[in-house]
């Protein structure tokens, strides 16, 4: 005889208690595993079509529309460089990646053009478009995956190319990055040379098309823009790959307007908006879940084991007789416990991810998979749950006054 | 080896005020086999209780073997129970979802023994009292008198230097009754101290010290 076979032999000699305890703890891990599980996917959905759209956030002059911006309006508002200090040096959630830029008109073979002055390395991290596919500057997409401006140059990332790693780490002031559109026009190609406002330059790349105003632009360093236009220290405009979560919850947008307050913030989130307050919803509900499943479950728990000491007055007074102690008595009732919360969290976690995986996709917009990580939280919520939910009725049959339980007064 | 001293032990049972033990003193030699009779609502069962560890009293004190019983800490009172006390009750009180062999393994569990010798030493016990075809019978698949038999190994399974039987005849027909007293009879001159209860005066009679119960007072019979 063990302790586990006292409890084994017990739990079978009542099923149909058992499985009702069991039902109401399994069938709430289940709902909230299932729920976590496609919120998981769905945020990660989110964050995808905010990736794939590029930067999120624009820090613009306070004067400037994003209308003006987009248009490139390059006689509005400008605004300090020391910005970019400024969000970098803050406790900032959520910004991924950012790039600030100055773009200023320039007339090249007989018509003008845009030229834009970027931060090459913050540059490459922002433009999704230009990394999709297996071009040189393929890399890894998804809210999170740029962790630093130059997170995607770091070694072992994928998709590293020793051309890439010469053109992002080192755009020379003398290089320029050509759009699709301007090297079609003007015939250029890696090595072309060309003159911008009395300065010649080299073509360093010509950028793959993006079906976006960048085909139609040229690039070179922000700083050497800066020079060429006497606008040192200046910016048009600084775009920001901001993590969804940080969006979704307005941490980001209400930081950066505390800290520059004389420049105006705008985010593209109202683009996953439905999604977003899918996801919130979802988050919301599996707070609801799981307060349910704790009072809901605990107290079918509760009751069940409250029931059991009651039938077991008699067995429990001759355990006692025989020279049970009062804590081999608690631990036989909480091993009880332990093993519907483990079986109820391990049924909850495979029947929730099974609906997840099932249902999922129509919620989520995205295939959904099990996450192993819900296997241990489920365990363990249902566990600490069931224990929580024992104790009482436990400590009672541990503290029962043995005459009592006998019954033989 | 035990000694009550002006125990009383009062309780309410169905909403009425019960006295168990009233001003209670015995005292019991190593070896006795003690007979305790008395009618219903006496007090027999309160005092079997008493003895064994079971029930505080109010007032007085039980020692056995020469320390206060109800001065010990709870694991320590349980402790006493495992390794000096054997119960056998009218029922028998067997774990009905247990076998037989797990039935007598629980003393030998809860004493600390190994699951190898709990096994070795269930199996030998059962095959003595010939219950060997028996062992993986659950309590509601033997007979009375079969489970008797695993009431009373699984009583004496640690050897106890005292067993304190409830109405042990109770339930069984004459047959078996008068096997069970000539088992505690041989037992008892082994050395076993036997305090048991009963209302049987035939089966008391098989004691060597018979004790009367009236309104939680003991008094003395005749003894053999």
């Amino acid at each position: 005889m063990t302790t586990l076979r006292l409890v084994w032999r017990e739990l079978r000699e009542r099923p149909g208690q058992l499985a009702t305890s069991f039902l109401a703890i399994g069938l709430g891990m289940t709902i909230i595993v299932a729920i976590k599980t496609v919120a998981h996917f769905s945020e990660k959905a989110v964050a995808r079509q905010l990736d794939e759209l590029g930067a999120n956030v624009l820090i613009l002059p306070k004067g400037v529309s994003v209308g003006d911006y987009y248009s490139s309006d390059v006689n509005s508002e400008e605004m300090p460089e020391e910005y970019v200090g400024r969000i970098l040096n803050s406790s900032l959630q959520g910004v991924d990646n950012l790039s600030p830029k100055l773009t200023q008109s320039v007339e090249f073979g007989g018509s003008r053009v845009l030229l834009t002055g970027i931060l090459p390395k913050n540059e490459f991290g922002n433009k999704a478009v230009w990394a999709e596919g297996d071009g040189i500057f393929a890399r890894p997409t998804g809210c999170g995956t740029v962790k630093s401006p130059l997170a995607f140059l770091q070694p072992g990332q994928p998709d590293k190319t020793a051309v890439r790693r010469a053109v992002v780490e080192e755009l020379q002031p003398n290089e320029v990055l050509v759009g699709a559109e301007v090297a079609a026009a003007h015939n250029l190609k890696a090595g072309s040379k060309l003159t911008l406002k009395g300065k010649s330059f080299v073509v360093r790349q010509v950028l793959p098309e993006t079906g976006t105003v960048d085909d139609s632009r040229v690039f070179a360093h922000l700083h050497t823009v800066q020079k060429l236009f006497a606008k040192p220290g200046k910016l048009n405009g600084i775009e920001i790959l901001g993590c969804c979560e940080s969006i979704a919850q307005g941490t980001l947008i209400s930081g950066l307007n505390k800290l520059l307050p004389d420049a105006r913030v705008v985010t593209i989130k109202q683009i996953a908006s439905t999604q977003l307050k899918t996801n919130t919803l979802m988050g919301k509900f599996s707070i609801i879940f799981l307060a349910l499943i704790v009072v809901v479950g605990g107290a079918g728990i509760a009751n069940y084991m409250q029931s059991n000491v009651q039938q077991r007055l008699r067995e429990i007074g001759t355990l006692m007789a025989l020279g049970m102690e009062p804590r081999s008595l608690l631990m036989v009732f909480l091993a009880k416990a332990v093993f519907l919360g483990v079986t109820g969290g391990l049924f909850g976690y495979v029947a929730g991810s099974a609906l997840a995986v099932v249902l999922g996709p129509q919620i989520a917009q995205a295939p959904v998979l099990p996450l192993p990580v819900w296997l241990g939280w489920a365990v363990l919520l249902s566990t600490g749950i069931a224990v929580v939910a024992s104790a009482l009725p436990a400590f009672r049959a541990a503290r029962l006054d043995p005459a009592v339980a006998l019954r033989e007064l | 080896m035990i000694r009550l001293e002006a125990v009383s032990k009062r309780f309410r049972l169905r909403g009425r005020e019960v006295t168990g033990l009233d001003a209670a003193e015995l005292h019991i030699e190593d070896g006795e086999f003690v007979a305790v009779v008395g009618s219903s609502g006496s007090g027999k069962s309160t005092l079997l209780l008493t003895l064994g560890g079971l029930s505080r009293p109010d007032t007085g004190s039980v020692h056995l073997n020469g320390y206060s019983l109800y001065d010990l800490s709870l694991p320590d009172r349980a402790r006493a129970r495992r390794e000096t006390i054997g119960f056998l009750f009218q029922t028998f009180n067997l774990v009905p979802y247990l076998t037989a062999l797990e039935n007598v393994q629980v003393p030998l569990y809860l004493a600390g023994r190994s699951l190898a010798e709990q096994e070795q030493e269930t199996r030998r016990l059962l095959e003595e009292v010939g219950l060997g075809d028996r062992l993986d019978h659950k309590p509601a698949e033997l007979s009375v008198g079969q489970q008797q038999r695993v009431a009373l190994v699984r009583a004496l399974a640690n050897k106890p230097k005292l067993l304190l039987a409830d109405e042990p005849t109770g339930s069984l027909d004459p047959a078996r009754a008068e096997e069970l007293m000539a088992q505690l009879k041989r037992l008892n001159e082994e050395g076993l101290t036997i305090v048991m209860v009963t209302h049987d005066l035939s089966v008391a009679a098989r004691a060597t010290r018979h004790l009367r119960m009236e309104l939680g007072r003991i008094s003395e019979e005749n003894t053999k």
